[in-house]
């Protein structure tokens, strides 16, 4: 294959189009007119509403819906909530990327962790009991979390190979809808949009939980530390009854 | 306001008992309806088979005959759909200006459950018909127009009739035009699940807002002997104690007037 | 060469027949249709913004079509800063060849997909087995195809005419005993559970992926802005093929374009909930090029024409490019539930083929003539489709096309010579008035109980399973003449 040969076909494919419709103009403006009446076009949040008790609530449903098994915990509670994790598990040997927050390292104390620093082969990948991530934001209208290879993530191998993938994210990172997280996110590095554990319905369209990406998916979610409640106040803060 | 009724060639040759059914109805409710005698075919058959070019005689002459009305009434869905939706394609196609110009002057065409309860704001049209009925929703009626409330609505204020549901209702019966030849094993075998359901409800009447669809289900009901017959929705709302839609003897069904 | 039809397929209603005939793939079709359809329902029912997305939808894709060109070459503007590099192919044969290039360029002859209708369309598989490549397929309804030498019936779930019981056969028979589970508990030991199934395919695939070194994908989008591509998928066997090999090779149509980033927010949420019916499916992957230490070293997309630039030449006919190939039409569709795909002849099956194929292939063979007709215009496809194409007014317009072609013939068929005669007879309310009366004396003789139940020739079709009514005695224009003199 030659470049001539490959900028004949360009030259070629490009005329074509312009003889269907004619040459490009005022292209901006055109896209400026395209309707955008679904809600939070553009990505727009509401004030107060990432990581609200609400917002995880529904994020928590939704993952639940997908056969990850999800919840919720306190700051201080979550090195135990790891620790119970990987226990459940019985998880000897697990990765954790570069960059996994510090105060929650203490749930790693009774496994052996590998850093990805030499990076791990495949085969070694392959046989390790699972990986412990964050995630650089959370959907909660469909139960995604989204790895961009942060810090605490790595590269997408890691979140592939091995069987097992708990998933610890910050509440505050979870927004309500996917333009929120779209307009969050750095389409520069490779994205991975995860919405429950690998699935298949290609028999029969039953639904089948865990086939070539982790078969078991565990998330927490991390509550921030909630401010002092002011003195006399014992509204609940999270009202079931709000969708 | 000058009504004018659009009774369409295939009811005009197969089932004028429908078009007679529309008169008496419409004069009932104190709307006088005048039927051009120029008109003859929306064009739906060329055009739905490909022949979009032998619809231009056809679509000029709707605009002539119906030039000069304040509305049209049709007991057919898929013809109204036609109309509305199609025939400015077809003079595009020929890049007939003028026609195209006629078809934007062209007055407002109705399907009968549209035009009495949208144009006429009636509901209760003071119908009687003591019989188990199920209404199947045709695709174009339901789809290109979304009359989607206004036929069970009107069913339902008929007096003394029982009206039950079609299960799988918005499902196509399989007619589809030319399909039903050019596709006639897929076609019977769409017709055959609609037949099916049909039969689970236990009525007597299949009711619909096209004859074209009716013909086709009814063609199997009559064929397998299951003494289910079928009526266009016009016919059930025309029928008084007085002249009751009488149990045809003829598959064009409804009541000679 | 544009992307062809099957070998030697028949015009439609003859596969439909044959199709009609088979009683486990009806069952197995109006389960899996019914199953899929009640959960798009209930995933799009969840948004009370839907219309106002499929119009976002809409307008993005007409949009981007009117400004193909500039999109593209800003595509691969940013490809290329980021590492990746663009390659165009007017038809399937140049698509084919330029992928076979790279590949044997690595010096492998392996390669991992991920399910791809682009590859599909163009033939790639055979292609690279013409050059000594070996592909393999790795999601799992391709992957039965593939092992069970099978055509494609489905766009999103290739082998939705399968049941579990068909599926366990195949896999017994192709995967030897280990992937199998023989091992596990003697012969006969894998079961027909789907579960145990998808089981299998992970133990068979799992060695293929660690140890690939070329990957080969399709896309769901490509970001003209950032350069990015997209690939939703639910297995992980898109995950395995886009980030594990050393080169990546993308072959995607040239309609896979989208304006921005942003613009994702619109189409992640129509896919999915139209597709799967899920509100996310479980992966969705996205790359900008190359990114250090993850992934391939090295990335190439290649834009396929194909018959899309005739399409886009068609301004009714062009909204068949607005596909983001979601399935929702095949699966609403009462022909497609009843027939399944392989009447439809090629990769398309469905609504969405039966306007494609004839665009982008043309109206020369038979299967192609008949397909704009495999429908009977009922329009749930274009109340489902994401992306609003009105795929009843295209199938239409592509009717005419084909009496079009057929008016060049010196002899005119039954078909022509009757619709011409109806013309004529409709043009006039006076041959009308004398064609019902002659119709009537007609009928008089054939009738019985005021039913006609046999008719010759082309007819018969109707006759052979339905009553017809015949004629009044007094159409409805005398009855008025009579009684409003």
């Amino acid at each position: 294959m030659t470049a001539s040969f490959r900028s004949a076909a360009r030259e070629e494919v490009l005329a074509r189009i312009r003889r269907a419709v004619g040459g490009s103009s005022a292209v901006e403006q055109r896209y400026a007119q395209v309707p955008r009446g679904y809600r939070n076009a553009g990505g727009a949040q509401r004030p107060g509403e990432a990581g609200s008790p609400q917002t995880v609530a529904l994020f928590l449903e939704r993952l639940a819906d997908y056969g990850a098994s999800a919840r919720l915990v306190d700051a201080s509670a979550a090195p135990s909530a790891i620790a119970e994790a990987l226990t459940g598990r019985s998880a000897g040997t697990v990765v954790v990327p570069h960059g996994f927050p510090e105060p929650w390292h203490a749930g790693l104390a009774e496994v052996r962790v590998l850093g990805d620093d030499p990076p791990v082969g495949l085969d070694a990948l392959d046989t390790v009991d699972g990986v412990v991530t964050t995630a650089a934001t959370g959907v909660a209208a469909t139960g995604t979390f989204v790895l961009d290879g942060g810090p605490g993530q790595g590269r997408r191998a890691l979140t592939l190979v091995p069987d097992y993938h708990l998933c610890v994210i910050p509440a505050d990172r979870i927004v309500r809808s996917v333009p929120e997280a779209v307009a969050l996110l750095d389409p520069v590095r490779p994205l991975t949009f995860v919405s429950g554990p690998s699935a298949t319905s290609d028999i029969e369209m039953k639904r089948v939980e865990g086939v070539h990406g982790p078969r078991t998916l565990e998330v927490l979610v991390v509550a921030a530390e909630p401010p002092p409640p002011p003195p006399g106040d014992h509204r609940p803060i999270y009202d079931p009854a709000e969708p | 306001m000058r009504t004018a009724l659009f009774v369409t060639c295939f009811n005009d040759t197969l089932f004028p008992g429908t078009g007679r059914a529309m008169v008496r109805l419409l004069e009932r409710l104190g709307c006088t309806v005048d039927f051009p005698l120029g008109q003859t075919c929306c064009g739906q058959m060329h055009f739905n088979t490909g022949y979009q070019r032998e619809c231009v005689p056809l679509v000029r002459r709707f605009t002539e005959v119906f030039e000069g009305y304040d509305a049209v009434v049709t007991p057919s869905g898929s013809c109204a759909a036609m109309v509305r939706e199609y025939h400015g394609r077809v003079a595009e196609v020929a890049g007939d200006t003028r026609l195209a110009a006629a078809v934007r002057h062209t007055p407002p065409v109705y399907e009968l459950s549209e035009f009495l309860v949208d144009v006429l704001g009636v509901v209760d049209v003071g119908a009687y018909f003591p019989h188990r009925v199920t209404y199947h929703p045709t695709c174009h009626t339901l789809r290109m127009l979304k009359a989607v409330r206004q036929p069970p609505a009107l069913l339902r204020a008929v007096r003394g009739i029982d009206l039950v549901e079609l299960p799988s209702a918005t499902e196509c019966c399989g007619f589809g035009g030319t399909f039903a030849l050019k596709n006639a094993d897929t076609s019977v075998a769409m017709c055959a699940d609609k037949v099916r359901h049909v039969l689970g409800t236990g009525a007597e009447v299949l009711c619909a807002t096209d004859n074209s669809c009716l013909m086709h289900i009814g063609g199997a009901l009559t064929r397998l002997r299951t003494g289910v017959r079928t009526l266009h929705l016009a016919e059930i709302l025309a029928s008084t104690e007085d002249e009751p839609a009488s149990a045809p003897r003829t598959a064009e069904g409804g009541a000679h007037r | 060469m544009n992307g062809t039809t099957f070998l030697g397929m028949p015009a439609f209603p003859r596969a439909a027949r044959d199709a009609l005939g088979d009683a486990q793939l009806r069952r197995n079709l109006a389960e899996a249709t019914r199953t899929i359809r009640d959960k798009r329902d209930e995933a799009v029912g969840e948004l009370p913004d839907w219309e106002e997305l499929r119009e976002a939808g809409r307008a993005l894709k007409e949009h981007t079509l009117l400004h193909l060109d500039r999109y593209l070459l800003q595509f691969e503007e940013q490809v290329t800063a980021a590492g990746g590099t663009v390659h165009w192919a007017r038809d399937s044969a140049e698509a084919n060849r330029i992928v076979a290039d790279l590949v044997k360029r690595t010096g492998r002859n392996e390669v991992v997909k991920v399910k791809s209708m682009a590859t599909q369309e163009t033939g790639l598989n055979t292609a690279l087995e013409q050059a000594g490549i070996r592909a393999y397929e790795t999601d799992l309804a391709e992957l039965i195809v593939q092992l069970g030498q099978d055509r494609p019936s489905h766009i999103l779930v290739p082998a939705i005419h399968r049941n579990r019981a068909e599926i366990r056969e195949i896999f017994r028979r192709e995967m030897g005993t280990r992937a199998a589970g023989d091992d596990l508990g003697g012969a006969g030991a894998l079961g027909d559970d789907p579960q145990e199934l998808a089981e299998a395919a992970r133990r068979h695939l799992r060695e293929k992926f660690l140890r690939a070194e070329v990957g080969i994908c399709g896309a769901n989008f490509l970001v003209a802005e950032t350069g990015t591509v997209v690939v939703a998928e639910s297995e992980g066997n898109g995950r395995m093929c886009l980030s594990l090999p050393q080169t990546l090779i993308c072959l995607a149509g040239i309609e896979k374009v989208v304006p921005r980033w942003q613009d994702l927010e619109v189409f992640l949420q129509l896919l999915p909930r139209s597709s799967t019916g899920e509100r996310m499916n479980p992966y969705t992957s996205t790359w900008t090029g190359t990114a250090d230490h993850d992934g391939p070293r090295e990335f190439h997309v290649v834009l396929l024409d194909g018959g899309r630039t005739a399409t886009l030449a068609d301004p009714i006919g062009r909204q068949a490019l607005n596909c983001i190939r979601c399935s929702a039409c095949l699966n609403v569709c009462p022909v497609y539930e009843r027939v399944g795909g392989h009447a439809y002849g090629s990769v398309y099956p469905g609504p969405i083929g039966a306007i494609l194929g004839p665009q982008l292939r043309g109206t020369a063979s038979p299967v192609d003539r008949s397909l704009p007709y495999a429908s009977t215009l009922c329009g749930a496809c274009y109340e489902v489709c994401p992306v609003k194409i009105n795929i009843p007014e295209v199938l239409v317009h592509l009717r005419a096309r084909v009496v079009d072609g057929k008016r060049r013939r010196p002899l005119p068929g039954l078909e022509r010579l009757a619709m011409a005669a109806a013309r004529w007879t409709l043009s006039s309310p006076r041959r009308l008035a004398g064609a019902q009366r002659m119709a009537a004396a007609a009928a008089r003789l054939v009738r019985h109980n005021g039913r006609i139940r046999r008719l010759p020739g082309p007819l018969a079709g109707w006759t052979d399973a339905r009553d017809l009514p015949a004629p009044a005695p007094e159409s409805f224009r005398t009855w008025w003449r009579r009684t409003n003199p």
